[in-house]
């Protein structure tokens, strides 16, 4: 379990009079075993912040450390069995010509690991997979499995921090579901710190302990999660981030 | 309900082509001056629904006892005299504004080119109609907005201009396909709120295809559960938390709630009887 830590995350394009800042000092921090939500409007940031971590996006000033350890310190192999990312879209984030096989086994191959079948074996079975489909194609699995590669994908080389970019949003609700259970279990099992990327406070509500609401680059305010049942913001945009989503839900 | 309805479908079947089972398989539904919800999850046929009332299919093998718009038997239409009714009568919205609208071509003359299809006017005359219905969906500055191109428009913004394209020629049915899944909450509810004012105002049909529980009880009278090709169920909004049948129990179950219990979610438990419709209630 590692704690993360962001200092004065910021991305300026430009200098002088003309720079444009695009991410303007973001600051939050991660307790070691916490699920951790980053919501907010599209274009507002929430992923750019997660490529950041991951050095995804590597032009950013300020400091992330995870564990103490800052970011930019560790090495390409070193960082990567620090980090993973479930992305998004499960449909474009699988090469459609690699097998999940392949998909799995090209991180051991490149950290050098032993025991290849064994851990490949582990991983598709922690996920709820059955062993034969290490042999499938991306085209020949459902929405929630692709996803469900992606995130053994992301386990295979036992991370300590798991950032999680709208895991379910291209998901059935029915698929949805069997996913953040995935992902609880996971969380209670391994005692990952993960970062959670999404737009419906639902999910957020359900998963994270505390989230992080962003407007146009910045947090406007770090709430709790019983924060979101009695909407205890007190940022307006926050508030009526809330107020959207419970008018959305309630409403009968 | 049926003096007043504007459509009504007995046992529609839809197959594609080289498929071996039914994409839909009989489903029977009538539509009053109503909005009605077809909940279900990707792969359910929903979508296909749809398309098949506008006869979009055009490869796909589509059979139904009945398929009746307004006076007009949809089944016997030739794609000539489809031409009048698309977009005319009854008109689609579609998913995600980024890739239903044109990138070279500015958005307000993608608007107003929807109303010269249909009616003899002149362009200005046209653009007058539609700077009027970018003012009903709200957008500010209708005047600077029309020149603009799709990029350039913000992805809420796109939908509201499907909208006003797609009732400008004031139409009597609208098949809205997940129209807001593509936008954040904030926007959605806006969206919403003016698709649903156009609605009401001027008496429109609305057969709103989703997979969002949430919105169509808040948006919907009636809701049609799919499941597999198959309508499973049929209840009034109000009632889907009395939903008898079991996927549509499951579904409910599902869906994380603000303030629930962080328990784990229910999962889907699939059934092969589950293609079985519930008897419809009162």
């Amino acid at each position: 379990m590692k704690r993360v830590d962001i200092r004065n995350l910021s991305i300026t394009f430009g200098t002088g009079p003309a720079a444009a800042r695009v991410l303007p000092d973001v600051s939050f921090s991660v307790e070691a075993g916490e699920c951790f939500g980053l919501v907010g409007e599209s274009g507002s940031g929430k992923s750019t912040v997660l490529r950041c971590i991951s050095m995804l996006t590597d032009i950013w000033s300020g400091k992330v450390t995870i564990g103490g350890t800052n970011v930019r310190d560790l090495a390409p192999l070193a960082r990567s069995r620090e980090i993973q990312m479930v992305f998004q879209d499960p449909y474009g984030s699988l090469h459609p010509r690699q097998s999940v096989r392949t998909v799995l086994s090209e991180p051991l191959k490149i950290h050098k690991l032993g025991d290849r079948e064994a851990r490949m074996s582990k991983a598709i079975t922690d996920v709820g997979l059955p062993l034969s489909f290490l042999d499938r194609f991306p085209h020949q699995l459902s929405g929630g499995q692709r996803q469900r590669v992606a995130i053994a994908r992301a386990l295979i080389l036992e991370p300590t921090v798991l950032l999680l970019d709208e895991p379910t949003s291209a998901l059935d609700v029915s698929v949805q579901a069997e996913i953040l259970n995935l992902l609880q279990k996971l969380r209670e099992d391994r005692g990952f710190t993960y970062v959670m990327v999404s737009h419906d406070l639902a999910v957020v509500d359900h998963m994270c302990a505390r989230f992080a609401v962003m407007q146009h680059g910045e947090v406007t305010e770090i709430l709790p999660r019983e924060a979101i049942s009695g909407n205890g913001a007190t940022h307006p945009y926050a508030r009526e981030l809330i107020a959207a989503s419970l008018a959305y839900e309630r409403a009968l | 309900m049926s003096a007043t309805s504007i459509l009504d479908v007995r046992n529609l079947s839809v197959r594609y082509n080289g498929t071996t089972c039914d994409a839909v398989k009989d489903v029977s539904f009538t539509l009053g001056r109503e909005r009605l919800g077809i909940v279900g999850e990707s792969g359910s046929g929903k979508s296909t629904i749809g398309r098949a009332l506008l006869k979009l299919l055009p490869t796909a093998k589509v059979i139904a006892d009945k398929m009746r718009f307004e006076e007009l038997d949809l089944l016997s239409l030739s794609e000539r005299q489809m031409l009048d009714v698309r977009g005319k009568r009854m008109s689609m919205i579609l998913q995600d504004p980024k890739f239903s609208l044109n990138p070279i071509q500015r958005v307000g003359h993608q608007v107003a080119e929807a109303y010269r299809r249909h009616f003899r006017c002149t362009k200005a005359e046209a653009r007058e109609k539609a700077l009027a219905m970018l003012d009903a969906v709200k957008i500010n500055d209708p005047m600077r907005v029309y020149d603009l191109y799709p990029h350039e428009i913000s992805g809420g913004m796109g939908q509201r201009f499907m909208i006003a394209m797609m009732l400008l020629a004031d139409p009597d049915l609208v098949i809205a396909d997940e129209p807001t899944s593509a936008l954040d909450v904030t926007v959605r509810l806006q969206v919403l709120d003016i698709l649903d004012g156009l609605v009401r105002e001027r008496g429109i049909g609305l057969i709103m295809i989703s997979h969002d529980l949430n919105l169509v009880r808040n948006f919907c009278d009636r809701v049609l559960i799919m499941y597999s090709g198959h309508m499973v169920e049929s209840l009034a909004a109000r009632e889907l938390d009395n939903a008898r049948h079991p996927y549509t129990r499951g579904l409910l179950a599902a869906q994380p709630r603000i303030g629930g219990s962080r328990k784990p979610l229910a999962v889907l438990d699939r059934k092969d009887d589950w293609i079985n419709a519930v008897e419809p209630t009162a």
